[in-house]
């Protein structure tokens, strides 16, 4: 099964055009999504979440459509956004009682447990928290409904580099579950490097690419050599170059390179650099 | 088990994971019939994507090293001498492309290259 299926969804807003988008991210992976500001991150998943509507397309989470019982399908999906809703004077505990009433699958003991492991504080008021404490409830709040998918929208920003790592191995964790599924968007590469089995880029509204992670890292490499050097090789090899007056950095397709060039692994936030200067 | 994964090495990191996991079953590391840990455990314990550990599981299961269990999981195959041999063929004729791709850096002629190889054939004797 797959956990969300989107297919050919169009939104268009005056100055910003989402086209023609499909995206599928089987039951038990990790897709990251990848864009430069206003690429249509954060479009896409509004309209995932029936929060805006959508001109034409389907989406389809966990088996059903957006459309349809959205309330339910939510009580399956956490989501945290890039900024995390909740009442300025709220505490912890307050939260908690609150979430309860919400949620029907609301699951305490898991609350519990990542109140203490992310070292929350329980007895002070939202509006006193560090962005990183912020991001760091939401999360909590997000993974303890029993919830199948998880959708994330730059849930890493703000954190430190340590609680970054944290959290990124919860998401792991998250997922040793074949049936739990995660759509994470962020614009810290990295950590989706470290984390996804799949890589989508947008830009400007369209998919450049959506593939296999490691694939797309044993597809293209990179070469540092001189101009002249990067003229012999073989059309089509080269992807996009970057030249200085002393030498050519260049993105390359590895199957098309001769054996005796030397190729550098390349990492995901270079290619996708690369792909969208390619597109423009 | 050991698997150590190297994200610079340049080797696809299932292939890090099909040869390691292949040498300890024909160096005896990993016994007849044990169990191996389940594809998506794997992955999640080396924080790598389970696509990649299926693949690495997918080959070794082709090459006939592992076999699986539908619902149970992945163990290892009962040692076949016809597939080690296979298996130093491979290796051998991997060496041999690794040195026809050296050679090309060298700038050595096809003549040069049997030499070489005559001569380490006689020293051996």
């Amino acid at each position: 099964m797959n956990a969300l299926e989107i297919k050919n969804l169009n939104k268009t807003y005056p100055d910003f055009k989402l086209d023609n988008l499909n995206l599928t991210l089987p039951s038990g992976c990790i897709m990251g999504l990848i864009g430069e500001n206003g690429a249509g991150k954060s479009t896409t998943v509004r309209l995932i979440l029936n929060m805006i509507r959508k001109d034409s397309g389907s989406i389809t989470i966990l088996g059903r459509s957006h459309e349809c019982k959205i309330e339910l399908t939510k009580e399956e999906v956490g989501v945290v956004m890039d900024e995390v809703g909740i009442p300025e004077c709220l505490t912890v505990k307050q939260v908690e009682k609150i979430m309860k009433n919400t949620f029907r699958s609301w699951d305490e003991n898991e609350f519990r447990r990542l109140i203490n492991k992310l070292s929350i504080p329980e007895n002070k008021q939202f509006k006193d928290f560090s962005r990183g404490m912020k991001m760091k409830l939401g999360t909590a709040i997000a993974m303890s409904h029993n919830s199948k998918l998880l959708i994330l929208d730059e849930a890493t920003s703000g954190l430190d580099p340590v609680v970054r790592d944290e959290v990124v191995e919860m998401f792991n964790d998250f997922t040793r579950d074949e049936n739990h599924s995660i759509l994470i968007s962020s614009h810290i590469v990295s950590d989706l490097e470290k984390l996804c089995d799949y890589i989508a880029f947008l830009h400007k509204g369209k998919l450049l690419l959506c593939e296999e992670k490691d694939k797309l890292l044993s597809e293209y490499g990179l070469i540092h050599c001189t101009a002249e050097a990067l003229q012999s090789l073989p059309e089509g090899a080269v992807r996009f170059k970057k030249e200085n007056p002393y030498g050519a950095k260049a993105m390359v397709l590895r199957s098309k390179v001769p054996a005796s060039i030397n190729i550098c692994p390349i990492s995901i936030e270079e290619l996708f650099v690369f792909m969208v200067k390619e597109a423009g | 088990m050991n698997i150590l994964i190297d994200n610079k090495s340049g080797a696809p990191i299932y292939d890090q994971i099909y040869s390691q996991i292949k040498n300890q079953i024909i160096g005896g590391v990993l016994k007849e019939d044990e169990m191996l840990p389940s594809i998506r455990g794997l992955a999640k314990d080396l924080r790598i994507s389970f696509i990649t550990t299926k693949r690495a599981y997918e080959e070794l299961e082709k090459d006939g090293f592992i076999y699986t269990l539908p619902g149970k999981g992945c163990y290892v195959a009962p040692k076949n001498m016809e597939l080690l041999r296979e298996e130093n063929l491979k290796k051998i004729e991997n060496n041999i492309d690794e040195i026809v791709k050296l050679a090309a850096v060298c700038n050595l002629t096809k003549q040069d290259i049997i030499e070489m190889v005559n001569f380490s054939l006689e020293e051996q004797e």
